[in-house]
């Protein structure tokens, strides 16, 4: 099943060039700093200048300064989240050679919260440190799971059986995080977050504990990009080529899983981002994952901020949750993405 | 000339004990569903003897056990019966035209899209009755259309339909969840009944029209049930035996939608009882006749038997759709050992 | 059980944007067996898909016995004209005698009863494609060229006049092929079933068919008897390739050996 062909011929409209990418990465670094000046000056209540100048020196005497310095976790927070998912959703779809592949999708995000709701509820566990290390495991078994089932019978995993796999196993996993969650009163009031995810009450305390999570999946998932250019050849050609086929994936899937996990830990389930951000990026740049990698985890981070700028606007004075507006933009995207797909590649 | 003729006879033995032994299991399920609705009018805060539920049955006023039985327990018990039969014909026949097991309306938006307009009427327009049924009913037909003309190029292919079906459903969860964030003043139970299915609550005048839209909807599928298993050789194949595949395809789809919607304005998405009728009456039985009866009736006992064991057997009381909905993961392990030991293919 | 006349008038087949088929005449002999050949691509199944009702022509029509095939009810045609078209999926678990009762949906209604005549059907499909003894077997466990012979019973339970087969033998091992089309010739002999088949193998259309048809481009290169279709000319201009035509000793029906640049006793 070789795409090589297709993929050398497909568009790349910022082109190949290395000046161009860097060019185009510095500009994608400015927009992402422009971005979180913008997320913590915009938001349900509106702030003034010198609310934000005293917010970021310490000073927080006026509402306005308060509102401000809430938002100055929340805006790293959906950084760090939209970098993660960003990435992460660029190398699953590297592993698994699948342009459909995502957290959501395949139902890892959803495995990472029952874990973590099993343990919770059942386990009475409540340091950070477990959370995350549970929601790992949790995303782990989904992925190995999903990847599983979609892998039986005739084509193994093709994209349409591992959407599907994945969104059976979503129904299946969140139902089982009602089932443990309804009869307890005292986490109950939480069950939605179990389901949506959302970047809102972030605090520096809750952020803290995911940082080394999250920083050896960057680097892992950063270092496996030479690996995904070599699978996406197809197995075969890629063990021909000298790359040790299965510890590549293994490698690559754990950097997927260790991102997803860790945020999945604090900010709940978030879908799409890790769709959507690498099939733009591929468009704009090409496949060569050393260039992609970069610039999904830049552009996660960037179209997170955006998400959850929209979400504090759009429903004064209440709050949309981020995973619902990227499902809300994501899931139209996902369908452009399938129209635009040829049959034989799904 | 005996040897034609004792071939003959071969096949027609072999016929007719295929038949036997379908009518077997009809009436095997049947009786079951006969058996868990006395169970379910027996059965509640106190034990009522079978004889005293026949007298309520009977129109006898019977004290202490006319308003559990007749008031409580029957509308209750026939809602089961009728969403149960409804899911059941409605997911088999989207499986069976399909020819994907996990190609179930609750997977590819149609439940999705019967539960965002039952949700937006209750909750926005502040509507209730019949008026909900129908436009959930509407709603659930518009997204079929939607999902059949999203995934429409240059002809229709079941693998572009699914996808587009999986992300059209997400958008339409992410809006029921946005729907009910802005119903503060429901109960967990109301919630409950529209993330995941419930017959809590269910009243006799809701009945009626459920039973009209199964006989309405219901009889358009059996009807077709010639045509449907003709679909199952291929698309060329039943064309080539006279099935007019378009319009067939229409009428089921009509009809199916037609069904889960009426059962999902009503209940609530009970999870996986679409997805789970069809597999299951087809392990019993492998031909016969049509599975669509089948199915249906598996598809009553799965509601029956899970809202008992939600309510009465747990630790906790739950709503059946908790229940149906955790039956899930284990099928689909279950689907992995089967499947991969007989090498047949999803 | 022999049909009058099958006719093509002026077929022009296609999407929106190109036409596959250009105005296509063909006279298909009745009571004979039919083959279609053709390069990849050239339309050969397209045509024949058209035949069969399951492509709608832009232009031109199909007559069968002086009747339109697109203007006929699809279960009455199905009850004429039989079609075993790529790849059709065997339901699982399925035996190979239920399969083939599958055949007999043209002749059944939404409240018919099965009849003793279905029955006799049935066993006269299974008899004349000699898969009586795999008749309680899941049709999983057969072979190839065994599932192939268990389809085209199920085509013959349709009890029709003209049998249609899209590349029947494209995945079979060489002694299935020749196992299928040998029966294929027996159903013309018996019955006078007209069979029309699209089949790759140049050999092979020429040693079992009665009359061949060359599809390039969409259009009819050249139709005729093998001997008249089969030769240098068409080879090159249908498939783009140098060949020799001989007469095959074991048929003695012509044969045709493709010249590469290999391999050639005088050079190489």
């Amino acid at each position: 099943m070789s795409r090589s062909a297709k993929q050398i011929t497909r568009p790349a409209l910022l082109g190949r060039s290395n000046t161009a990418r860097s060019a185009g990465f510095a500009g994608l670094v400015v927009a992402l700093v422009l971005l979180c000046a913008l997320s913590v000056a915009v938001g349900t209540r509106s702030v003034g200048w010198e609310d934000i100048a005293a917010a970021l020196t310490g000073h927080v005497d006026s509402i306005g300064a308060a509102a401000v310095s809430v938002r100055i976790p929340r805006t790293f927070l959906a950084l760090l989240a939209g970098a993660s998912l960003g990435l992460a959703g660029a190398v699953m779809q590297g592993v698994t050679r699948n342009p459909l592949a995502d957290p959501g999708i395949l139902g890892v995000n959803m495995g990472a919260s029952l874990a973590v709701v099993i343990g919770v509820a059942w386990f009475q566990i409540s340091s950070a440190q477990a959370y995350i290390w549970v929601a790992i495991l949790g995303a782990g078994g989904a992925a190995v799971f999903v990847y599983t089932i979609g892998s039986l019978g005739r084509g193994g995993a093709t994209p349409l059986k591992l959407a599907l796999a994945g969104a059976a196993t979503s129904v299946a996993f969140a139902s089982l995080v009602i089932a443990v969650v309804l009869p307890r009163n005292d986490i109950a009031g939480g069950i939605r977050s179990w389901q949506i995810g959302g970047v809102g009450g972030a605090t520096f305390e809750r952020i803290y504990p995911v940082l080394p999570f999250l920083a050896v999946g960057f680097l892992v998932s950063l270092l496996s990009a030479r690996k995904l250019n070599s699978l996406a050849l197809g197995d075969e050609l890629a063990a021909g080529l000298g790359e040790r086929v299965a510890i590549a994936r293994a490698m690559a899937a754990l950097g997927a899983i260790l991102l997803c996990g860790a945020t999945t830990a604090v900010c709940g389930p978030i879908g799409f981002l890790g769709l959507v951000v690498p099939h733009i990026f591929r468009l704009l740049i090409g496949v060569d994952h050393r260039w992609l990698l970069p610039f999904s985890a830049i552009g996660g981070a960037c179209l997170l901020l955006l998400a959850d700028m929209l979400g504090r606007v759009i429903a004064r004075p209440a709050e949309l949750e981020v995973g619902i507006v990227t499902a809300a933009i994501g899931a139209p995207f996902f369908i452009w993405i399938v129209r635009r797909q040829r049959i034989r590649e799904l | 000339m005996t040897m034609p003729s004792s071939t003959l006879d071969h096949i027609v033995s072999g016929r007719r004990l295929r038949t036997r032994r379908y009518r077997m299991v009809l009436g095997l399920l049947a009786a079951v569903v006969a058996a868990f609705f006395v169970l379910a009018l027996m059965v509640g805060q106190s034990v009522t003897p079978a004889g005293d539920v026949l007298r309520v049955l009977m129109g006898e006023n019977v004290p202490g056990a006319s308003f559990a039985v007749g008031q409580l327990r029957l509308p209750r018990a026939l809602m089961c019966i009728l969403a149960g039969l409804s899911f059941g014909l409605g997911g088999v026949a989207f499986q069976i035209m399909l020819r994907n097991p996990l190609a179930s309306p609750d997977i590819i938006g149609i439940t999705s899209g019967a539960s965002a307009a039952a949700v937006f009427c209750i909750v926005v327009l502040s509507l209730s009755g019949p008026i909900v049924s129908i436009v959930a009913v509407i709603a659930g037909m518009g997204v079929a259309l939607a999902v059949y003309g999203l995934s429409f190029r240059n002809g229709v292919a079941g693998t572009r339909l699914i996808l587009v079906g999986i992300g059209v459903s997400a958008m339409l969860e992410s809006f029921v969840a946005y729907i009910l964030s802005q119903a503060p003043s429901w109960s967990l139970q109301e919630t409950m009944r529209w993330l995941t299915g419930s017959v809590n609550g269910a009243q006799m005048a809701q009945a009626l029209p459920l039973l009209l839209a199964l006989v309405v909807f219901g009889g358009l599928l059996l009807s077709r049930w010639r045509d449907l298993e003709a679909l199952r050789m291929g698309d060329d194949m039943a064309a080539a035996l006279g099935v007019r595949v378009a319009v067939t395809r229409v009428l089921v789809i009509v009809g199916a939608v037609g069904l889960i919607a009426s059962a999902t304005a009503i209940t609530g998405p009970i999870a996986f009882v679409a997805f789970l009728s069809g597999p299951i009456a087809a392990r019993m039985v492998k031909s016969g006749g049509s599975l669509l009866v089948l199915a249906a009736l598996v598809g009553a006992i799965l509601v029956l038997v899970g809202d008992y064991v939600g309510q009465f057997v747990l630790p906790s009381r739950y709503p059946v759709g908790v229940v149906t909905g955790a039956l899930g993961a284990p099928y689909l392990i279950y689907l992995i050992v089967r499947v991969n030991r007989a090498g047949g293919s999803l | 059980m022999t049909i009058q006349s099958f006719l093509i008038n002026g077929l022009s087949v296609g999407y929106a944007e190109a036409d596959i088929l250009h105005d296509l005449d063909l006279q298909v002999p009745s009571g004979k067996i039919t083959v279609i050949v053709g390069a990849n691509a050239s339309g050969k199944s397209t045509l024949l898909r058209t035949m069969s009702r399951l492509i709608a022509p832009k232009k031109g029509e199909v007559l069968l016995d002086g009747k339109s095939v697109h203007r006929t009810p699809p279960r009455e045609l199905a009850r004429t004209l039989g079609l075993l078209p790529q790849s059709p999926i065997a339901p699982e678990g399925i035996t190979v005698a239920d399969l083939v009762s599958r055949g007999r949906h043209p002749h059944h209604s939404l409240f018919s009863r099965w009849t003793r005549g279905d029955d006799e059907a049935v066993d006269a499909a299974l008899n004349a494609t000699r898969t009586t003894e795999l008749a309680d077997r899941p049709i999983e466990e057969l072979s190839g060229g065994q599932r192939q012979r268990v389809w085209i019973a199920m085509v013959l339970a349709q009890q029709t006049d003209v049998l249609l087969l899209d590349e029947p033998t494209t995945f079979l091992d060489v002694s299935h092929q020749v196992e299928l089309l040998d029966l294929l010739v027996d159903l013309n002999q018996a019955r006078g079933t007209t069979i029309v088949m699209v089949l790759h193998d140049l050999n092979m259309a020429a040693r079992y068919g009665d009359y061949l048809v060359a599809i390039a481009n969409g259009r009819v290169h050249a139709a005729g008897t093998p001997e008249a279709v089969l030769t240098q000319d068409t080879v090159r201009q249908v498939f783009g390739l140098e060949s020799s035509i001989i007469s095959d000793p074991t048929s003695g029906r012509p044969m045709m050996l493709p010249i590469g640049r290999h391999r050639m006793q005088s050079k190489d």
